[in-house]
C-alpha cells in the first residue's frame, strides 16, 4: 500500500468521525423508542454554535460542549413534545430539522468565513509508530480517537450492561420493562437527551475539525443528518454495524474523489453523491424481509431455495425496536 | 409466604371490578381462582402484583400489611406474576430476558447467570437454551422462562394467569409438575384459570369469582357441577327462542384446517342453512377468533374449502368475500371496526355503495339520519364516532352492514353493552336471519349463546366440537364443555 | 362545540404570538432589531408591483406542492420525498424541451408536452416511494429521503455531464431555453399567469377531491384507521399508491413550472426547497385545504421579503425559515398543551 492511499484511508477514518457521533447518538435514542428526526438541523446548529463559542472563547473544549448542549436542548424539545405532550415525534422532529438549519444560517451569519481554532492532530506516541496501523489509526486528532472509543463503549453499554439491557427493553416492549421496574418515560427522556448531546458533538466535529470553519449554506453539511438517519437503520440499531455503515459511506465518498481523474466523463459532484442511491438499495435489502408479501412469496418456493433465501434475508434484516415511536402509557 | 386479601375493592369509572374480596392463601398451597371472563380475576391479580392500587382494602404478606406500589415493588416483596401473554422481550435472547430487571453490578456475569438459570431449570425439569432467541420459543417455553426469572428474583408467591392456554399437553404436564414441586418447597401458587379440568387436577383449594365478588371456596374433591353453578349462576331464564332456519344449505365448510403461531385447528366441516345462527363458545384464545377470521377471508386456511351459496371462496382475497355478502364485525370496535376522527355520516358513506365520483352530502346526511333513527343510535350525523358510547358504536357497526348479506360474522356482539342495547342488537340480527343471512358469533356469555344460537360449536385449545343443538344443551353441560370436561366422549 | 372552536382559535393565536416573540428574541440575541426586520420583510414582499409578483412566483408552486401533500397527509403518509418529486418534474420537463426544441412542432405544443412529461416524472418518483413502502417495507420517510438524494445526484450529473453548457458545466445550470419555449409572462414581470391558473386549480381540485368525493373519503379512512378502512372494503394499499401518485403529479407540475416559467433551464437546486416548505404549510393548515392558500401566501411573502435582509440589515435571509418553522413548532406544542388541558378540564 503506498503512502498516499494510506493517508487517504486515514482521512476516511477521520471524515467518518462526525457521522459516527450522529449515528451512535441516534441509535441510542431510537433504542429507547424515540425517533429524533432533527439530526440534520441539530448537526448544522451545533456546528455553527460550537464554532462560534470556540471563536469567542478560544477554547475548543467549550466549543464541543456547546455543540453537545445544543444537541441536548433540541432533543429535550422532542422528548417534551412527544412524551409529555404526546405529539407526533416525526412532525416535531422534522420541523426542528428545518428550523435548526435556518437558525444556524441566521445566527451564523457574523461568523461566515471567520478563522477559528482547529483540533490539532495528536499522534499517539508508540502506537503511531507502528507500521501500517500507526499512520492509519493512531495519527489522528483526539476526536477521531474518541469516535473509536464511542463505538465500542456504546456497543458494550447497550449489549453488555444491566442499564443497557433495560434500554433495549424500553424500546422493545415498554410494558414488560415497566413490570421489571423501569420508569419508562423518565428513561426515554434521559436517553433522548443523552443521544441528542452525542448527535450535537457531530456539529463541532465538522466545524472544529473535519471541515473546520463556518461557511453557511456552502459549508456542505446540509444533508449529512439525513444520511446519518439512514445509516442508523442500515446499522440495525447496533453501534458496530452502524460504524461499518458510516465508514463505508466515508470510503465511498473518498473513492469517488480518488477515482475521479480516471473517470473524466463523470463530474466530481456526482461521485460525491454516489453513495446515496446505494444507501436506498441497502435500506431496501435491510427492510424487505419485513414485508408481508415476501413471506408469502417465500412459502411458494421449493424447500431448499426457500431456506437459503430466508436465511440470507434474515441475516441482512434489521428489525427496529418494536415500540419505536409508540408512546407508553402506564395502565 | 402466606397471602391474605382483606376486603379488596377496585372501581374503574362505572365498573365495580372487585367488590369486597376476602381471601387467605397459606404458604405451600396451590390456590385456584375460577371465574368467567370479566369476573374480576385479572383485576384482583393485578392488585396483588402491583399493577393497580386497590380502591379500598388491604394486602397482608406473612401477616404483615403491605402496600405494593408497582410490579417491580411486588417482586421485591416476593410476589411475581406470569401473564397470559408473557411480558418478555421476544426479539432478545433467553439469557438477556433472564437478566433484564435483575439487580446487581453494572456488568452482569452472564456465565454465572446462565449457570443459575441452568440450576433452577434442572430442578424444575425445563430445558431452555440461554442463547436462543425468545421469538423462536413456544408460548409454553416463554412461560417457563418467566417462571425461572421470577424464582431467580426470589419470588415466593407466584401468580399464573391462564397459563395453560396455547401450550401443549406435554408442556402442561411439565408446568404442573414444577408447580407442585414449588408448592412443596413452601411457595404459594395462585393459579387463575377458567379451565375446570386443570384446576381439578392441580389445585389444593379453589375460589370462584363472579361479577367482582368472591362467590365461595371449595376444597377437594371438587364438585364440578357445583363449581359451574358458582361460575355461571344457576338460574338462567331463557327468553323465547326464534329460529329462522330455511332448510337449504347456504354456508359450507369442508375440512377447513387452520393454523397460527399458537393454535392448530384440524379439519372443521360444517353445513349451515340460510337463516341459521351458530354460536361459537369457548374460553378466549381457544381458536374461535381464528376460525371466525378465516370465515371472513382474513386468514388463509391451510387446508379444506369454504363456500357460500355454492361459490367456492377458498383462498380468495377478502374483497371477494365482501362481494359475496360476507360481513365481519370485530370485537375491537374502535381499533378495527370504526375510524376514530370520522363522523357517522362519513362512516355510512364509506360503507355504502359509492354513487358516482362525487359525494352528495345532503343525501348522505339524510341516509345517516334515517339509519340513526332506525338503529336508535344516540348521536347526530356529525358526531365523531369515538364520541359515541360503546352500545351506540355497536349499533353504528350494525347499521353499516350492507343489504342483503349472506353471512354475518360477529365477535362478542354485545360485550360491554347494557341489557337494552343487547336485546336491540339481537332483534336487528334476527331480522337479518329472517332475510336468509347466516350468523356466526363468538361470545363468552353462556346465556347469550344458548338463547340466540340454533347450534353451538365449542372450542377448546384448537379442538372443535361437533355442532351441539342449543335447545338441548344445558348451561352446566356447556360450562363444563368450555372448561374442557367431557371431551373424550 | 362553539366554545371548543374558540378555544382552538385562542391556542393558535397564542402559538402565533409565541413564535413571533421567540423569533424576535433570537434576533435580539443576534443583535438585530426585530421591528425593523419585520418592517423590511413586509416592505420587501409587498412594497412594489415587482416584489408582489415575485411573491406570487413563489406562492404558486408552493400551493401546488401543498395541494399534493394534503392528499398524502390525508392518507396518513409522510411524503418527505416531495423535494425529489419536484426535481424529477423539472428534469423530465427539461428533457422533453431539449428533445423537442429542434423539432418542427409549434412551441405551445412543445411546452404542453414538456409539462406533461414533468407531471409524469413527479408521479413516477412518488410512486417509487410508495412501492418501496408497500412492497419493500421501507418507511416512506426514509425511502423518500433516499430518493431526494438520488434526484439531486441526477440533476448534478445532467448539469455537469450530458447536458452541460458548451465548454464547461457549472453550478449555474444548463443552457437557457429560447424565450419561445417560455410560458408567457406578464409584461415586465417574472410572473406567468399560467402558474396562477395551475396553482388556483390545484388547490380547488384538491379541496373538492378531499371534501366532496368518495376517493377523498376513502383516503381519510385509510389515514384515520387503515385496518377499519380495509375491513369496510377500501382497497388500502392501492389507494395509498394512488395518493402518492397524485401528490407526485402536483409536485411534478411545480417542477415543470420552475423550468418553463421561472428559470427556463435546469439548475442544481431547482426545487427551491418548496417541498419541505410545503410540508410545513400542510402541517400548519391541518387538513383544511382552503387555508393552504393564505398560509402559503404568507410563507411566500416571508421568503421574498427576507431577501432584503442581507442588504438592508446585514441579516441572513434564513430568518424567514426560522419564523416559518417556529410557527409550526409552536402550533404543534400548543396543540399538545391544549389536548392535555382539555383532558384535565374536559
Amino acid at each position: 500500500m503506498d503512502s498516499a492511499t494510506l493517508l487517504g484511508l486515514a482521512g476516511v477514518l477521520a471524515a467518518a468521525a462526525p457521522v459516527l457521533f450522529a449515528v451512535i447518538g441516534e441509535t441510542i435514542t431510537e433504542r429507547a423508542g424515540v425517533i429524533n428526526l432533527s439530526v440534520n438541523g441539530t448537526i448544522l446548529l451545533s456546528a455553527m454554535g460550537g464554532f462560534a463559542v470556540a471563536v469567542n472563547t478560544g477554547s475548543l473544549l467549550l466549543g464541543f460542549l456547546a455543540g453537545a448542549l445544543i444537541g441536548a436542548l433540541v432533543a429535550l424539545v422532542i422528548a417534551f413534545s412527544s412524551i409529555t405532550l404526546q405529539q407526533s415525534q416525526v412532525a416535531v422532529g422534522f420541523v426542528l430539522a428545518l428550523v435548526c438549519r435556518d437558525l444556524s444560517y441566521f445566527l451564523g451569519n457574523p461568523y461566515m468565513g471567520a478563522s477559528g481554532p482547529r483540533l490539532p492532530s495528536a499522534p499517539i506516541p508508540l502506537l503511531g509508530d507502528l507500521p501500517l496501523i500507526g499512520p492509519l489509526f493512531f495519527r489522528q486528532d483526539l476526536l477521531t480517537y474518541l469516535s473509536y472509543v464511542l463505538i465500542f463503549a456504546a456497543w458494550a453499554y447497550i449489549f453488555k450492561t444491566r442499564p443497557g439491557l433495560m434500554l433495549q427493553g424500553i424500546g422493545e416492549r415498554p410494558a414488560a420493562a415497566f413490570a421489571r421496574g423501569a420508569d419508562v418515560n423518565r428513561l426515554r427522556y434521559l436517553y433522548t437527551v443523552i443521544g441528542g448531546a452525542i448527535i450535537g458533538i457531530a456539529g463541532p466535529a465538522y466545524s472544529l475539525s473535519v471541515k473546520a470553519g463556518w461557511k453557511g449554506t456552502i459549508s456542505g453539511l446540509d444533508g449529512i443528518g439525513w444520511i446519518a438517519l439512514s445509516i442508523t437503520i442500515f446499522g440495525g440499531w447496533n453501534p458496530l454495524r452502524a460504524a461499518f455503515g458510516a465508514y463505508l459511506f466515508a470510503l465511498l465518498q473518498w473513492l469517488g474523489l480518488v477515482l475521479q481523474p480516471s473517470l473524466p466523463g463523470i463530474p466530481s459532484q456526482v461521485l460525491q453523491v454516489a453513495p446515496f442511491p446505494l444507501m436506498i438499495l441497502t435500506l431496501l435489502l435491510v427492510n424487505i424481509g419485513n414485508a408481508e408479501w415476501v413471506e408469502r412469496a417465500l412459502a411458494r418456493l421449493p424447500e431448499n431455495t426457500r431456506h437459503a433465501l430466508a436465511r440470507l434475508l434474515r441475516s441482512l434484516r434489521a428489525a427496529p425496536p418494536a415500540a419505536l415511536g409508540v408512546p407508553f402509557e402506564q395502565e | 409466604m402466606n397471602v391474605e386479601l382483606r376486603d379488596i375493592h377496585k372501581i374503574f369509572a362505572a365498573v365495580h371490578a372487585n367488590n369486597g374480596i376476602n381471601l387467605k392463601i397459606p404458604a405451600g398451597v396451590i390456590q385456584g381462582i375460577l371465574g368467567e371472563n370479566g369476573a374480576g380475576k385479572s383485576t384482583l391479580m393485578k392488585i396483588l402484583s402491583g399493577f393497580y392500587q386497590p380502591s379500598q382494602g388491604q394486602i397482608l404478606l406473612d401477616d404483615k400489611p403491605v402496600i405494593i406500589r408497582s410490579p417491580a415493588d411486588a417482586t421485591r416483596q416476593g410476589v411475581g406474576m406470569l401473564h397470559q401473554d408473557p411480558l418478555d422481550f421476544p426479539s432478545m435472547r433467553v439469557i438477556d430476558n433472564f437478566l433484564i430487571g435483575h439487580p446487581g453490578e453494572l456488568i452482569p456475569d452472564r456465565g454465572q447467570a446462565a449457570a443459575q438459570l441452568e440450576a433452577i431449570q434442572q430442578k424444575l425439569g425445563f430445558s431452555l437454551r440461554p442463547e436462543a432467541h425468545v421469538d423462536t420459543l413456544t408460548v409454553g417455553e416463554r412461560q417457563q422462562l418467566e417462571i425461572l426469572r421470577l424464582l431467580w428474583l426470589g419470588v415466593r408467591v407466584l401468580i399464573l394467569d391462564e397459563p395453560t392456554t396455547g401450550i401443549s399437553a406435554l408442556q402442561k404436564e411439565k408446568l404442573f409438575a414444577a408447580l407442585r414441586l414449588l408448592a412443596q418447597e413452601g411457595k404459594t401458587i395462585i393459579f387463575v384459570s377458567h379451565k375446570l379440568e386443570d384446576v381439578e387436577v392441580l389445585c389444593h383449594k379453589v375460589a370462584v369469582l363472579r361479577q367482582g365478588r368472591l362467590i365461595g371456596e371449595m376444597l377437594p374433591p371438587f364438585n364440578i357441577t357445583r363449581l359451574v353453578e358458582m361460575m355461571f349462576e344457576k338460574v338462567i331464564t331463557l327468553g323465547n327462542r326464534r329460529s329462522c332456519c330455511r332448510g337449504e344449505i347456504s354456508f359450507r365448510l369442508n375440512a377447513l384446517e387452520l393454523e397460527d403461531a399458537r393454535l392448530h385447528i384440524p379439519g372443521v366441516s360444517l353445513e349451515v342453512q340460510g337463516g341459521e345462527v351458530i354460536g361459537l363458545a369457548g374460553m378466549e384464545g381457544s381458536g374461535q377468533a381464528l376460525f371466525l377470521r378465516a370465515c371472513a377471508g382474513l386468514v388463509r386456511a391451510v387446508g379444506g374449502h369454504i363456500s357460500i351459496n355454492e361459490h367456492d371462496l377458498t383462498g380468495k382475497p377478502y374483497h371477494t368475500y365482501l362481494e359475496h355478502g360476507i360481513a365481519y364485525l370485530p370485537a375491537a370496535r374502535l381499533e378495527e371496526g370504526l375510524a376514530p376522527g370520522m363522523t357517522l355520516t362519513e362512516h355510512f358513506l364509506l360503507a355504502g355503495e359509492a354513487r358516482g365520483f362525487n359525494i352528495d352530502w345532503e343525501q348522505g346526511r339524510k341516509v345517516a339520519q334515517e339509519r340513526i333513527a332506525d338503529f336508535n343510535i344516540r348521536g347526530t350525523p356529525a358526531s365523531p364516532i369515538e364520541a359515541l358510547s360503546g352500545g351506540n358504536q355497536q349499533r353504528a357497526l350494525l347499521a353499516l352492514l350492507k343489504h342483503p348479506l349472506n353471512l354475518i360474522l360477529l365477535e362478542h356482539p354485545t360485550r360491554g353493552l347494557d341489557i337494552e342495547s343487547s336485546i336491540y342488537i339481537w332483534d336487528k340480527l334476527k331480522e337479518r336471519c329472517a332475510e336468509g343471512a347466516v350468523i356466526l358469533f363468538i361470545s363468552s356469555d353462556l346465556e347469550e349463546l344458548l338463547q340466540y344460537s340454533d347450534r353451538l360449536l365449542v372450542f377448546f385449545s384448537g379442538e372443535v366440537s361437533s355442532p351441539l343443538d342449543a335447545e338441548r344443551t344445558t348451561v352446566e353441560h356447556l360450562g363444563q364443555f368450555i372448561g374442557g370436561k367431557g371431551w373424550a366422549a | 362545540m362553539k366554545n371548543l372552536r374558540w378555544n382552538n382559535f385562542l391556542f393558535q393565536l397564542v402559538a402565533f404570538l409565541l413564535a413571533l416573540a421567540f423569533t424576535s428574541l433570537i434576533m435580539v440575541f443576534a443583535g438585530a432589531p426585530p421591528i425593523s426586520a419585520y418592517v423590511e420583510i413586509l416592505g420587501g414582499a409587498f412594497g412594489s408591483v415587482n416584489s408582489l409578483a415575485n411573491v406570487v412566483v413563489v406562492w404558486m408552486p408552493l400551493l401546488l406542492v401543498t395541494s399534493g401533500l394534503l392528499i398524502t397527509f390525508t392518507a396518513g403518509l409522510w411524503n418527505i420525498g416531495i423535494e425529489g418529486q419536484i426535481t424529477l418534474g423539472a428534469i423530465f420537463t427539461t428533457a422533453a424541451l431539449r428533445l423537442l426544441q429542434e423539432s418542427s412542432l409549434p412551441p405551445w405544443l412543445i411546452i404542453l408536452l414538456a409539462m406533461l412529461a414533468g407531471v409524469a416524472g413527479g408521479a413516477l418518483w412518488a410512486v417509487m416511494a410508495g412501492l418501496l413502502k408497500t412492497f419493500g417495507g421501507v418507511n416512506e420517510i426514509f425511502g423518500g429521503l433516499g430518493l431526494n438524494f438520488v434526484a439531486t445526484a441526477l440533476t448534478l450529473w445532467l448539469i455537469f455531464g450530458p447536458w452541460k453548457r458548451p465548454g464547461t458545466g457549472s453550478m449555474s445550470g444548463t443552457e437557457p431555453f429560447p424565450d419561445t419555449l417560455w410560458l408567457p409572462q406578464l409584461p415586465g414581470l417574472r410572473l406567468s399567469p399560467w402558474s396562477v391558473i395551475f396553482g388556483a386549480a390545484a388547490i380547488y381540485l384538491v379541496y373538492r377531491l378531499l371534501s366532496g368525493t368518495y376517493f377523498g373519503l376513502r383516503l381519510k379512512a385509510i389515514g384515520k384507521n387503515v385496518r377499519a378502512a380495509f375491513l369496510l372494503g377500501v382497497p388500502a394499499w392501492q389507494h395509498s399508491l394512488l395518493a402518492f401518485a397524485l401528490c407526485g403529479f402536483f409536485a411534478g407540475l411545480a417542477g415543470a413550472l420552475q423550468v418553463t416559467a421561472v428559470y427556463h433551464r435546469l439548475i442544481p437546486s431547482i426545487s427551491s426547497g418548496y417541498g419541505f416548505l410545503g410540508l410545513l404549510v400542510a402541517m400548519l393548515v391541518n387538513y383544511q385545504a382552503l387555508w393552504a392558500a393564505p398560509v402559503a401566501l404568507f410563507f411566500a411573502a416571508l421568503n421574498i421579503g427576507s431577501i432584503q435582509l442581507p442588504i438592508m440589515l446585514n441579516l441572513d435571509s434564513s430568518l424567514s425559515g426560522v419564523l416559518q418553522g417556529m410557527l409550526v413548532l409552536f402550533v404543534l406544542l400548543t396543540e399538545g398543551a391544549r389536548k392535555r388541558w382539555l383532558q384535565k378540564n374536559g
